[in-house]
């Protein structure tokens, strides 16, 4: 194995390790690092969503895409760039938030769950590696967003950036904007909102993920669809990595526990599971990226992935007052009924129109 | 000299279209890209082709390469 190969390993490793410890510190459970359930705890926290147990301004998000940022500067690649389909990824991110929704989590936390012995998340990466493949079947019949042009100023590129350093600074100095409502930002009082390591190490986790994943172009779609493109198992390696990362500290810590039910922050609806994580992966392979990808890409001054990030913000939001969102199963407890959780009608509506929305996508942005 | 040019363009595209004019033979092909990230991911194909890489111009955000076989 080269040089190359055995950093990306370490990394998952690392990042793998450091979503496991920071669930020890207070993380939700098989969650130390969610993107897409950490962006709808942000989306909660401007007051997005009404959805009080999923509210957090998470600095794990704000982290990566400052640390991404800062390694890209460092390293001389930070280029504002855009152009490309722009509001068709705005539309994508929306989409990938709904499939994320509907299976509980973003195909990282796919990868922890596993680790933490959930089998519905061997469900979910069934479902993702069949969306990845679907993306796949696009590509190869010449599916092209469009090039993206670099931008005369650098300015673009740091508008994400900027916007989440402030969200940062609003968060530690504690601003209330409304006290009569209680935000924002927003704090959840109970729920995976309530749950929440220390702040500044949070922050510190986000920026050592947001460094070693732009290093290594750490990618979870992007390992699946090279392995079936081109053999290649570079990024797989990474993934590979992160679940051995996570499976060994949750084996340490006494975490590990294996089954279908009893899950946290889960469900059993397998056709959903499938079905949720294959939008997710289907729509990351036309994309380019998966969630962690897209805030990587955005902290590199790449204003489409920041449209892709955005788009999932604001479909967190959606999903949450339209009630998209899947519920979590919970057993029955003393004067609290059992929730058998899965995803509502309107839920399983809209993950098989995203589906159809990025068929129609694949199909129409054919080249030739 | 078959040209390639990969600029700007998402992943795997990159890796795709060099790959499309690799499997028709050819055996000098002159690519050119505008992310670190494909000219990486480029390399590594060329290498796995077993071509080589002579490098006509190496900024990372601007550069351009020639694979012969």
């Amino acid at each position: 194995m080269d040089k190359g190969k055995w950093f990306i390993l370490i990394t998952g490793l690392i990042i793998g390790a450091i979503a496991v410890v920071l669930v020890k510190l207070g993380n939700p459970p098989n969650m130390g690092f969610c993107v897409a359930c950490f962006e709808r705890d942000i989306a909660g926290a401007l007051g997005l969503h009404r959805a009080g147990v999923v509210q957090y301004m998470r600095p794990e998000i704000i982290g990566i895409v400052l640390g991404a940022l800062l390694t890209s500067l460092f390293a001389g690649e930070f280029r504002s760039r855009g152009g490309s389909a722009t509001l068709v990824r705005f539309i994508m991110g929306m989409f990938m938030m709904v499939g994320a929704l509907v299976f509980l989590g973003c195909p990282l936390r796919d990868v922890l769950r596993m680790a933490g012995g959930d089998y519905n998340a061997v469900v979910g990466l069934i479902g993702f590696i069949c969306g990845v493949g679907g993306g796949v079947w696009f590509l190869r019949r010449g599916f092209n967003l469009g090039q993206a042009e670099e931008s005369h100023s650098k300015l673009g590129g740091f508008v994400l950036p900027v916007i989440f350093a402030i969200l940062l600074f609003i968060l530690l100095k504690g601003t209330v904007f409304n006290p009569e409502a209680g935000g924002p930002l927003f704090f959840s009082k109970e729920g995976p909102g309530s749950m929440t390591a220390p702040v500044l190490i949070s922050l510190a986790a986000g920026l050592l993920v947001g460094f070693l994943a732009q290093r290594t172009r750490l990618c979870m779609s992007g390992g699946i669809r090279d392995f079936i493109l081109i053999r290649e198992n570079y990024l797989l390696i990474g993934f590979i990595g992160i679940f051995l990362g996570a499976l060994i500290l949750n084996i340490a810590f006494g975490f590990f526990k294996t089954g279908f039910t009893g899950q946290p922050i889960a469900h059993s609806m397998h056709i959903w599971n499938f079905l949720g994580l294959f939008l997710v992966g289907l729509t990351a392979t036309l994309l380019g990226g998966c969630p962690l990808r897209q805030l990587i890409l955005s902290g590199e001054g790449d204003t489409d992935a920041a449209a892709v990030v955005l788009g999932m913000i604001i479909g967190a939001a959606i999903c949450h007052n339209f009630m998209l969102a899947s519920a979590a199963a919970k057993a029955a407890a003393p004067g609290v009924a059992a929730v058998a959780g899965g995803p509502g009608i309107y839920g399983q509506i809209a993950c098989v129109v995203g589906i159809a929305v990025m068929a129609i996508i694949g199909w129409s942005f054919r080249e030739e | 000299m078959e040209k390639v040019d990969v600029r700007g363009l998402s992943c795997p595209l990159p890796v795709m279209k060099t790959k499309k004019v690799m499997d028709q033979g050819t055996s000098e092909i002159l690519v050119t890209g505008s992310t670190a990230v494909a000219l990486e991911n480029v390399s590594r194909l060329a290498q796995a082709r077993a071509y080589k890489i002579n490098v006509k111009k190496s900024d990372k955000n601007d550069w351009e390469i020639e694979l012969v076989k």
